[in-house]
């Protein structure tokens, strides 16, 4: 095909132009619907200019404009077959009540293998701390987890002081902070076909059934509970919601049982994985502040019935929250899984 | 197997290419990503160093709060305002694309950036390096998880071709629809071999020099030929720059058509 450049350069200059002012005000404007005859008018623009493309890419000339009409092309293409729902605006209450909850749902069984390999890891780390008490330094690496439980409620009992005091809000920070960097790493971990992330959820039953078989054993189940359950209720179910985000992502790229292709599957949970990791942090914002400002004080500041029924309290609204929150009882999502 | 473009083919049969950057390139504007988070953490310690005077506990909170943020929330930020771009990306001219050319979108952004604390490990992106390195389309595992490419779109550079060409008098000029042909036949690479030997014959030894010439302009005629008196008497390093004149020079018309600069 021989091509008269400059003519086929004016002829299609104003038309190039055209589809490019569409595309600018389409990507400048994510809410933008267009009108019937603005849709056929784009169609039809980026249709003579695909086809401008294809006649100018057997040419050796004009670099410049294949990779021009290269550009607006691509830009176009992808408006015109995308098919995934565009961004509309975002309704946090919507999204806390209905997608958080609907999106739990729709993968609840990575959620119950997340639950099952914490509780293994705290099988585990409770009959290692039950039949080898010495192994406390190696399975809990935390200093002040390392004392004796009765002496260190007796000397959490008899503070006079408020060893807190002046510096709440940055400890309630660096715990929510820290906490949201474990979850997204256990998340992230998903990619090496979840073992990494099977390993962070029984490491962290491990160091949870170590502390609680220890605090048992030295008679402290008041304290223990007191102590963990206002801030735990919310942050290990918000830890193992992660985990199952990072199960989502490795039973994607594993697709076992499904036909369709891996990038397809991970396209899939692309948008589910991110609503699980923002109410992750969320619900960690929140334990973060009742670990800083409550679970901190224990008796006789605060009764440790309180903290319990606190406790408690906040474990069936969450359980509820997750269970029942934006179910439509005409089809609930929920009913589904992956 | 590994390649250097993505290629993607749109259902009405049209094949559009987008070039994908390598793991060196993408690392310079990683580089000078965190050198952008540097600056603005810096800038904001400072700020906060102020704060502290009147509430010390807020002050340290609010700098632990924002170097999360800044460091996590930075690459999401600028991806999804400049559509795939950061401000290193925008620098060395990447840009994050959909691998399958449809539209970015925001949790694909998200993903694609949570996940670089796995590509970080253990340091320095080595896993992140190795699997873009590995990667058929150069992808980290972030991109991977996202269905992202990075792509390049490096500027065309034109070459000086009135510097080269000299404002000669080309006979081959002369044959409109014979030189049309030539467009037409002439494959982009074969173009850019014309060119570059016109560009780089002062490197060339004389010897060297007058072969290459030869051969070049040999193939050229034999791709289109030309009559005699169009050909007669014109050195083969004369005729390479009348081929080349004709494949890349816009006639000024043209350049007003294209808006390109005259």
């Amino acid at each position: 095909m021989i091509v008269d450049l400059q003519r086929f350069i004016t002829a299609g200059r104003p038309l190039w132009a055209e589809l490019e002012r569409m595309l600018d005000r389409l990507e400048a404007e994510p809410d933008l619907r267009m009108t019937l005859p603005q849709l056929q008018l784009f169609h039809h623009l980026y249709e003579r200019t695909a086809a401008d493309l294809a006649k100018i890419t057997t040419l050796s000339s004009e670099p410049e404009t294949r990779r021009y009409l290269e550009n607006l092309v691509a830009r176009a293409y992808g408006e015109i077959h995308e098919t995934r729902e565009k961004r509309r605006r975002f309704f946090p209450v919507k999204w806390f009540f209905q997608t958080l909850p609907q999106t739990f749902r729709r993968h609840v069984r990575a959620f119950y293998l997340s639950v099952a390999i914490t509780v293994a890891g705290c099988a585990f780390g409770g009959l290692a701390i039950a039949f080898d008490p010495d192994a406390k330094p190696v399975l809990m690496p935390f200093s002040h987890l390392l004392q004796d439980p009765a002496k260190r409620v007796a000397e959490e009992e008899k503070a006079t002081q408020d060893r807190l005091a002046g510096f709440k809000t940055t400890f309630s920070v660096e715990l929510m902070t820290h906490n949201t960097q474990v979850s997204i790493f256990t998340l992230a971990l998903g990619m090496t076909w979840g073992v990494g992330t099977i390993i962070m959820l029984f490491y962290n039953g491990v160091i949870l059934g170590a502390v609680a078989v220890d605090y048992i054993q030295a008679g402290q189940t008041k304290f223990l509970l007191g102590w963990l359950m206002p801030h735990g209720v919310v942050e290990i179910p918000a830890i193992l919601i992660a985990g199952q985000a990072g199960l989502m992502l490795a039973l994607a790229l594993i697709g076992r049982g499904s036909r369709a292709s891996l990038r397809t599957r991970l396209r899939e949970i692309s948008g589910d994985i991110v609503t699980l990791i923002f109410g992750v942090g969320v619900l960690l914002v929140w334990a973060g502040f009742v670990e800083a400002f409550l679970s901190q004080y224990h008796e006789p500041v605060i009764p440790y019935e309180a903290k319990i029924a606190f406790g408690t309290v906040e474990l069936i609204l969450l359980s509820l929250f997750l269970a029942k929150s934006g179910t439509n009882k005409k089809a609930d999502p929920g009913n589904q899984d992956q | 197997m590994k390649t250097s473009a993505l290629f993607i083919r749109t259902p009405e049969g049209i094949v559009f290419s987008q070039w994908l950057a390598g793991p060196v390139t993408r690392f310079i504007a990683w580089f000078i990503d965190q050198l952008c988070i540097s600056v603005a953490l810096s800038i904001l310690g400072i700020a906060l160093h102020l704060l502290e005077l009147i509430n010390w506990n807020f002050a340290v909170a609010l700098n632990v709060i924002s170097y999360f943020v800044i460091s996590i929330g930075y690459g999401i930020f600028f991806e999804w305002s400049w559509r795939g771009q950061t401000i290193g990306k925008r620098l060395l001219r990447l840009r994050v694309v959909d691998v399958e050319g449809m539209r970015l979108q925001f949790n694909q952004i998200v993903v694609r950036n949570l996940l670089r604390c796995v590509d970080a490990l253990p340091a320095f992106y080595f896993v992140g390096g190795l699997t873009c390195w590995l990667s058929p389309r150069c992808q980290r595992l972030g991109d991977l998880a996202a269905n992202t490419v990075v792509v390049r779109n490096p500027r065309v550079a034109e070459p000086d071709l009135d510097q080269m060409l000299a404002g000669k008098y080309n006979s081959l000029r002369q044959y409109p629809h014979l030189a049309a042909r030539l467009r037409q036949r002439v494959s982009v690479t074969e173009a850019d071999v014309a060119l570059q030997a016109l560009l780089r014959r002062e490197e060339f030894d004389p010897a060297a020099r007058v072969e290459l010439f030869g051969k070049l302009a040999g193939h050229f005629r034999a791709r289109v030929e030309f009559p005699d008196e169009a050909t007669d008497g014109v050195a083969d390093e004369q005729y390479l720059r009348n081929v080349v004149d004709v494949l890349y020079r816009t006639h000024p018309e043209t350049r007003a058509a294209t808006g390109q600069p005259q």
